[in-house]
């Protein structure tokens, strides 16, 4: 995090604006957009060069909402970061439980009974339908569609919202997955609520789509606008629909088949262009995706306990050793690394943020274009803050 | 994916100069990784790893950095010793000095071939004065703000990194938080702000007065 305005680079100086023959016409205006500022989903800076309305440069500056998430989880015991991964990504507190539970698993050996893996893969795609509607919601009030189309995407999250309070105790900081399985069982209540409300998703998502897909606003401001090309968003690392928009069909789901994904029938979807209609798109026709693993999953639940009676919850202390494990989370591959020395604490920690390394290219995409444009490019990236800054 | 003994044998085949060495890992599931010795070849090791037509690892998912500081090592050795005449074997500990280091651990996948992934460990001379190693992010993108990220908590410098600034922590931050031996101050707000600036200047201007003395109150003595 800087406190004063980013240093130039090296060989970066910004010049003053000249004309051929060397005479100045005018100068670059350097602006700082943030904190505060309403479309930066946060507390999320960026150093902005203007060239009239077009970016010339900008730097991505973060860190205030810093806390050292990974030395304060080398202090603790494995189950005590249970709770802190939930503040990582504040709005899939669910996928980020499974993809730590995964990787202690991997670590310990432990097995997960058959029924938690159903509950587990429900959970992750009920939160992969909150998350991208809320998304969508926020980038089209970036694009100045302010509050209406908003509420009705919290509207429809709020019943999702509702089904994880009454399952965990909590709408957002789920805590919800052990080491081993999960948490509490789900009643036949619960899943018939949960039944109910997938089917009507279905409807709610093509009343959405009614009004923004064919939208000649949202056509006229993302199409053609912060194209990622392929190369580049594989050598950047970037994940999730992000990357799935450049083009390249890599998911999690089926690249490496964790929990049960490999007994579900989806299609991945997959963009061409790369700009920011085509992540609309792939993440749109992704909901459609989970509605469909989500009423499989759903007809299929079967009976059975929900942790391994192996799994220790105190005393817990895994054999020496290092996993990485990994999931597909909303926002990309999220990852955790751990190295066990045979101490009741993690030697080593370490989150892979997706929302981190999407903001790697976020200069690329935006130079060139308008400082509006900016912002709705930034709504596309999909960040949240707790997880970027950690 | 090819083992990791034929990728090594593979390396070193098509770079003599390079040495590796395979880590072993304690935990089944774990992968094993790939340790380049001399960490000035890290750049080539990763561009072999990159352009190779079966590796094809694209994909830098994940960069992190390791504190091991400097520890005694305690391993036992069996001897044979004479005693009485007869000859027996006779377990002893012996204690080595491993000298602290900084390691960077790289995360590799391929998005082309879909298999992965290989760990990649380079690691620094020492935790002081010797702590440069080659940036991989003309290599792979996806190590540029993950590389500044070790060095704002670590401190391993990335040579040829094209933007090597603190991330997470403000850029008047010293030291290095992740670091195992780091002491966190009583205070992390405390910053000296422009205000104590002015009073210092203000004391120089105005020279302080002293103090008027105060004088003890007499009382007089009661007497019961």
């Amino acid at each position: 995090m800087n406190t004063f305005a980013a240093k130039p680079q090296k060989g970066h100086e910004i010049l003053p604006k000249t004309d051929q023959s060397g005479t100045p016409i005018g100068e670059f205006l350097e602006i700082s957009m943030g904190p505060h500022h309403p479309s930066t989903h946060g507390v999320f800076r960026m150093d902005v060069v203007l060239d009239g309305e077009t970016v010339v440069k900008l730097k991505p500056v973060f860190g205030y909402l810093h806390r050292n998430h990974e030395k304060i989880a080398e202090n603790i015991s494995y189950l005590s970061s249970m709770p802190y991964t939930d503040r990582l990504d504040y709005f899939c507190s669910m996928t980020n439980n499974w993809a730590y539970a995964l990787a202690v698993e991997k670590l310990a050996g432990l097995a997960v009974p058959e029924r938690a893996e159903y509950i587990r893969v429900i959970m992750a795609e009920l939160t992969r339908l909150q998350n991208h509607t809320c998304l969508i919601g926020f980038f089209v009030q970036d694009m100045g569609a302010l509050g209406t189309p908003m509420m009705y995407a919290f509207r429809e999250r709020e019943k999702i919202l509702d089904l994880f309070e009454s399952i965990s105790g909590a709408r957002m900081m789920c805590n919800y997955m052990r080491f081993g399985g999960v948490r509490v069982d789900v009643s036949d209540e619960w899943l018939a609520q949960a039944r109910e409300i997938v089917a009507n998703y279905g409807k709610f998502l093509d009343e959405f789509e009614k009004f923004l897909t064919e939208n000649e606003i949202l056509l006229a401001r993302t199409q053609g606008v912060g194209v990622l090309p392929r190369d580049l968003a594989v050598s950047a690392g970037i994940t999730g629909p992000m990357l799935r928009a450049a083009g390249v069909n890599y998911d999690l789901r089926k690249v490496d088949k964790y929990g049960f994904y490999s007994r579900f029938e989806f299609k991945v979807p997959v963009g061409e262009h790369g700009d920011i209609y085509d992540r609309y798109m792939v993440r749109v026709l992704e909901m459609r995706e989970s509605i469909k693993i989500l009423n499989q999953a759903l007809a299929a639940v079967p009976a059975g306990p929900v942790m391994d009676p192996k799994a220790k919850l105190r005393g817990f202390r895994p054999k020496p050793g290092e996993v990485y494990g990994r999931v597909e989370g909303p926002k990309g591959e999220l990852g955790f690394y751990l190295i066990s020395d045979g101490s009741p604490n993690p030697y080593r920690y370490r989150v892979r943020p997706p929302s981190f390394i999407n903001l790697t290219i976020l200069e690329d995409m935006c130079l060139g274009h308008k400082i509006s444009d900016a912002v709705v490019i930034l709504g596309s990236v999909d960040i949240v803050l707790g997880e970027v800054d950690r | 994916m090819e083992t990791l003994e034929q990728i090594k044998l593979r390396l070193e085949q098509s770079q003599p100069l390079t040495k590796l060495d395979i880590l072993a890992n304690e935990c089944p599931a774990g992968e094993r990784s790939l340790v380049v010795v001399e960490s000035a070849r890290a750049a080539d090791v990763a561009r072999f790893l990159r352009d190779d037509a079966q590796l094809k690892l694209d994909f830098c998912s994940n960069v992190t950095g390791i504190d091991w500081p400097e520890m005694t090592v305690k391993t036992k050795v069996k001897k044979k010793v004479v005693v009485e005449g007869q000859e027996k074997e006779v377990e002893e500990t012996v204690e080595t000095l491993r000298p602290g280091y900084l390691e960077v651990v790289y995360h590799l996948y391929s998005m082309a071939l879909k298999h992965g992934p290989l760990v990649l460990r380079v690691r620094t001379g020492n935790r002081t004065d010797r702590t440069q190693v080659p940036s991989l992010t003309p290599v792979w993108r996806s190590a540029e703000l993950q590389e500044r990220e070790v060095y704002d908590l670590y401190g391993v410098i990335f040579d040829g990194h094209p933007d090597l600034r603190r991330i997470l922590m403000w850029d008047e931050f010293e030291g290095y938080p992740m670091r195992k031996d780091y002491v966190a101050p009583d205070d992390f707000e405390y910053e000296p702000t422009p205000h104590d600036k002015v009073l210092e200047a203000a004391k120089k201007h105005y020279p302080v007065e002293p103090k008027p003395e105060v004088k003890a109150e007499v009382k007089p003595e009661v007497k019961a």
